[in-house]
């Protein structure tokens, strides 16, 4: 056991936290707008639109794989950490995009419009005005999505095999260890997923409950 | 010089109904709109800023907001607008409030010092009173030394108090800035202090146009007091008939005769009006 722990092969986990990093950074700067848009529209548009970002919550992961494995192999990205990336932020689209939309549409319609009125535009309202003030949206969004990203199983399985370094996060290792039988590996790799998710969490609830007691963020 | 002239189809408390507003306004002028609500001056204010929209033309001055195949974007029309739950950008301070606006250092510090605000420029909104919330508003209104200043209903949230001092304060940084100024109203009282003209609004239509005195005073003729209120009951005591009335937070008890009785309905808002006695102010 003793022996197993020193020889413990971190390169999962650090390959698993680089994607969800880069993902929840990626998902970020193409959701603000996004969310934002959504936020603020009365088009016809919006319900596909959300439709569409929502899909990936209910379609199995091997749907999603095998539609992205599909076109990775016209463009030859498959089994490796660049399409990883790539397929995590459809992945992860709607847990980023929800509670920024969920956030935005709770601001105080007349702040933004006294924004408009000031003669700013709808990018500056974005990022002055409705980014500062949806502080709990943001910070759910960043949280959920980085943990939802680590997480993941599905997807990686299909399109980005075992690859050491490359493609071969934790929750795929675990995966391996029980395959082989190698209980002990799995176990203290589940051990430190079930303890950093829990960990990641509870910094939010608590986070979450200091600002409801404090009443907001100011 | 502004002018409006606009059509707006609104689905009001009794349905479907027209905002229709032909309007001359002349520069510096502090006008009041008034009437029930539903009657479509919010709307009318939120067309003029560019908010919404309508069909017609709006011009100030020489310049076009708005005609047939152009509207002028919200963002570039230049005016103030102060809404009755201020909105404030709380992740700003009071003076961030104001730069916001405008990067205009001087102006800002002339605003706050006018309000007696300056002590309280590095705090949050969320620190402030209503009073002084609504008075950041203000100034951040005037951030921009608008030609046109817009007001939806700003003292409602605010005691009586702080209403007269913020209403003082708008009547000074109306006339050193020249703005016209359009204000929603339902407080007669504050209507008659602050402004040149009074619209009355109903059913989306100018019901009456004039200054305060012509439009607001109720009275007619020889009447002395007119008070409208609430019928609650009428009370058949011996041969005479007793009305009980609510005016405003207090009852009152009217003789009535029969025939008068008899054409009364429970429920209704009456007008009550007497002549020729003295009254005492105490």
């Amino acid at each position: 056991m003793i022996e197993t722990l020193i020889n413990l092969d971190l390169a999962p986990f650090l390959l698993s936290f680089k994607l969800a990093g880069l993902t929840t950074l990626i998902l970020f700067i193409l959701s603000l707008p996004l969310a934002w848009y959504l936020s603020q529209s009365k088009s016809k548009a919006k319900p596909f639109l959300e439709a569409i970002t929502a899909l990936p919550i209910v379609l199995p992961p091997s749907v999603l794989g095998f539609y992205i494995l599909i076109v990775f192999t016209e463009v030859d990205l498959n089994f490796s950490f660049v399409g990883l990336v790539i397929a995590s932020c459809f992945y992860s689209l709607p847990f980023m995009v929800q509670p920024l939309q969920g956030g935005f549409e709770t601001l105080n319609k007349n702040m933004l419009e006294a924004s408009y009125i000031s003669g700013k535009n709808q990018w500056v309202t974005l990022l002055k005005v409705a980014v500062p003030n949806s502080k709990p949206a943001l910070l759910t969004a960043l949280i959920i999505t980085f943990a939802h990203t680590v997480g993941e199983f599905g997807v990686v399985l299909m399109i980005g095999g075992s690859i050491p370094n490359e493609t071969k996060v934790a929750s795929i290792a675990i995966y391996e260890m029980v395959e082989i039988m190698d209980y002990t590996t799995a176990h203290i790799y589940s051990g430190i997923m079930v303890l950093i998710s829990f960990l990641v969490l509870l910094s939010v609830y608590i986070f979450n409950h200091t600002q409801k007691k404090i009443g907001g963020f100011h | 010089m502004i002018t409006i002239d606009i059509n707006k189809k609104l689905y009001g408390s009794y349905g479907e109904m027209y905002l229709d507003i032909h309007l001359q306004i002349q520069k510096g002028d502090f006008v009041a709109i008034s009437g029930q609500s539903g009657s479509g001056k919010t709307t009318l204010l939120r067309v003029l800023s560019g908010l919404e929209s309508a069909e017609g033309t709006i011009t100030i001055g020489n310049e076009t907001w708005q005609d047939k195949d152009y509207t002028l974007p919200v963002q570039k029309r230049g005016i103030g607008f102060v809404f009755q739950d201020y909105a404030l950008f709380p992740n700003m301070t009071v003076e961030q409030n104001l730069l916001f606006v405008e990067n205009d250092k001087d102006l800002a510090n002339y605003l706050l010092e006018i309000t007696e605000l300056t002590v309280l420029k590095d705090r949050l909104p969320a620190t402030l009173s209503g009073g002084q919330k609504q008075r950041v508003s203000l100034c951040r209104a005037f951030m921009k030394r608008p030609k046109l200043l817009l007001m939806d209903e700003p003292f409602s949230a605010l005691d009586p108090s702080m209403r007269k001092k913020l209403q003082n304060e708008i009547l000074i940084l109306h006339k050193k800035f020249g703005t016209t100024t359009i204000m929603v109203s339902h407080d007669p009282a504050e209507i008659y202090r602050l402004a040149s003209r009074v619209l009355l609004l109903e059913q989306g239509t100018i019901k009456s146009d004039g200054t305060p005195k012509e439009v607001l005073l109720k009275t007619s003729g020889s009447q002395k007091f007119s008070f409208e209120g609430e019928l609650l009951e009428i009370i058949k005591i011996d041969v005479i008939y007793v009305a009980i009335v609510a005016i405003g937070q207090q009852l009152v008890e009217i003789v009535v005769s029969k025939y008068e009785a008899k054409n009364l309905r429970i429920g209704s808002i009456v007008q009550l009006s007497t002549k020729a006695f003295s009254p005492i102010i105490k």
